[in-house]
């Protein structure tokens, strides 16, 4: 790569102002920023891992959200549960609640990666506007779901007694969360760049581009697909177990089909199938939402017309815009 | 006598009141190459669909190396040596021309659920994907997307892809479609090389490359196999005259 190294300069700025940025906001007298970066940063992952099946699997699913849900739920329910004494299930065996996040967050991940499962395992027979239209319809399932199960608040949703514990850490420190956070979002950011260059990632693009002919050479593409489907659904979860925690409370807006939009949206902004974009336009849609909708509820105002330039004049998103002007798409 | 590689028995299938494929049999043994002709409509893309395994027959079997394929997925029957070219060039744009055969290449190497080395720098994917290019004389474009490749070249690079995966049996739609005097010819002598290592069925209009590769000729009509023998043969059948090849056709392959 001829331009290796100003690359690397650059992630290394980024790397140093990620670090340093709860320092410098509380040496700015703006400490509550530390936590608008947790939360750009935990729907980076979230983006992230839509990203990873509509930029680089091609599969356009609306219905992203429902993972997210799931996954604050699993966290949620756990947390109710531990904090309220009350068991989840005494037959056939007893199920107590808990608050730990190394049992919370990857069951989190576990639910939400089922639930993709069973959602990809039924979509992906269907394909185009069939796959957009059922992942759509499945995710407002679960949606209504949510909104019914009166247990844990129904629509009014459910208040977490505190945010998750992970030894050694207080994660109710806004600044410890966040360091916990970017750690989480560096390391799938990395594993993600990994993947999508290994025999794995390649199925991933080759079907993305040409499923036919992957099948005619011999590919068995779908249960790569719903592999791919399957581990964004999971990450998803964790991103909504990290936002469970920021919020310390759950409620079925999480899983309303326009959060499946946003995720859509920030992944259109940042570009489709770039590593870094979904990150970078998690960061534009937030900050946006964060800066105009203090003069305006209706901020998309000023969403709409730069999404619009975006898709017209940016074929990759503003990464394409930063990284590398005028370059001939290839991944 | 040896087994058909291939051996196709009472195949069937109707689209409505259609009948694309009405009964046909059809053998092609190990090495051979085995032409299929026959006018516009006469179901050769409905065969080849149904060999590949995009569409499923009505009724009837296809048998391949001695196991009965005919239920079995596309990505299953290349496993087994099956592979078949499009004719409308199918390849992966974005990708280069090495990574298009790489990919071909890594169908063969076992799954995918691979997830942490880059398998663009894996040399038992890209040596391979290598020596098939060389032998296409594609190599100065490895590096080139395919995308960017002329149309000449990217038929070429089809045949590639195809060959990476290791056949026992290529299946030919149509390769010399849209092709020049001169590439055309170029893929005459490329088919004619691989005579013997791969089978292949061939599917083509152009008469000049059909008498000049095969070395059996089935005449497809109306689902039918109307005819089926050497190109000798085929060309003295009056029935495959009245029916098929005509006065244009005639004084083609008599020039062969």
């Amino acid at each position: 790569m001829d331009n290796g190294l100003p690359r690397l300069i650059l992630a290394a700025i980024l790397a140093a102002a990620l670090l340093a940025l709860p320092a410098l906001v509380e040496a700015a007298g703006r400490g509550y920023w530390t936590g608008i970066a947790t939360h750009v940063l935990i729907f980076a992952l979230a983006a992230g891992s839509l990203n990873l099946i509509l930029g680089f699997g091609g599969m356009v699913s609306f219905g992203h959200a429902a993972f997210l849900g799931t996954g604050a739920y699993v966290v949620g329910i756990l947390s109710h549960h531990a904090s309220m004494g009350i068991p989840i299930a005494t037959w056939p065996f007893a199920i107590a609640g808990t608050e730990s996040a190394l049992i919370a967050w990857p069951l989190a991940m576990l639910a939400a990666g089922a639930l993709a499962f069973v959602i990809g395992l039924i979509s992906l027979r269907t394909g185009g506007l069939y796959f957009i239209m059922i992942t759509l319809a499945f995710a407002q399932m679960v949606y209504f779901f949510f909104v019914s199960l009166e247990p844990y608040g129904g629509d009014d949703g459910l208040s977490m007694w505190s945010r998750s514990r992970l030894p050694g850490l207080d994660l109710g420190s806004d600044t410890q969360f966040y360091y916990v956070v970017l750690a989480l979002v560096a390391l799938a950011y990395f594993l993600k760049s990994r993947v999508i260059h290994s025999r794995f990632g390649v199925v991933l693009r080759g079907s993305r581009d040409n499923d036919r002919r992957m099948r005619a050479i011999g590919h068995p593409t779908r249960r790569y697909r719903l592999a791919a489907f399957t581990l964004a659904g999971a990450v998803a979860g964790l991103a909504g177990a990290l936002i469970a925690n920021q919020t310390e409370f759950v409620s079925p807006a999480f899983l309303h089909w326009t959060r499946s939009g946003e995720m859509l949206v920030m992944v259109i902004l940042g570009g489709i199938g770039t590593v870094l974009g979904p990150a970078l336009g998690a960061t534009a849609f937030l900050l946006l939402e964060e800066v105009f909708s203090g003069w305006t509820e209706h901020w998309m105002i000023v969403l709409g017309p730069l999404l619009l330039a975006v898709v017209l004049f940016a074929k990759r998103g503003l990464w394409g815009l930063v990284s590398r002007p005028g370059e001939v798409p290839r991944d | 006598m040896t087994e058909p590689l291939l051996r196709v028995t009472g195949l069937r299938k109707a689209f409505g009141a259609v009948v694309a494929t009405d009964g046909l049999h059809l053998d092609v043994m190990p090495g051979e190459v085995h032409a299929l002709i026959g006018p516009n409509g006469a179901g050769k893309t409905t065969l080849v669909a149904q060999l590949a395994g995009e569409i499923a027959p009505d009724d009837g079997r296809i048998d391949f190396a001695g196991a009965d394929i005919t239920r079995l997925s596309m990505h299953a029957r290349t496993r087994r040596g099956l592979a078949r070219s499009f004719q409308i060039t199918s390849l992966f744009p974005r990708f280069t021309a090495l990574e298009n055969v790489a990919l071909a290449v890594q169908a063969r190497a076992g799954h995918a659920f691979r997830f942490w080395r880059p398998a663009w720098r894996d040399p038992t994917l890209l040596e391979p994907a290598h020596a098939v290019l060389a032998r296409l004389g594609l190599d100065l474009h490895a590096d080139r997307p395919a995308s960017t490749l002329s149309h000449g070249e990217q038929r070429q690079l089809e045949i590639a892809v195809a060959l990476a995966t290791q056949p026992r049996l290529l299946l030919l739609d149509e390769p010399m479609a849209g092709l020049g005097p001169e590439d055309s010819a170029w893929m005459v002598e490329l088919l004619g090389e691989l005579r013997g290592e791969v089978a292949m069925l061939l599917i083509e209009h152009d008469m000049d490359a059909v008498f000049t590769l095969a070395d059996r000729i089935t005449v497809l009509v109306y689902g039918r196999a109307l005819a089926s023998g050497t190109p000798d043969a085929i060309r003295a059948d009056p029935e495959v005259r009245r029916a098929y090849l005509g006065d244009g056709a005639e004084a083609g392959a008599e020039a062969v």
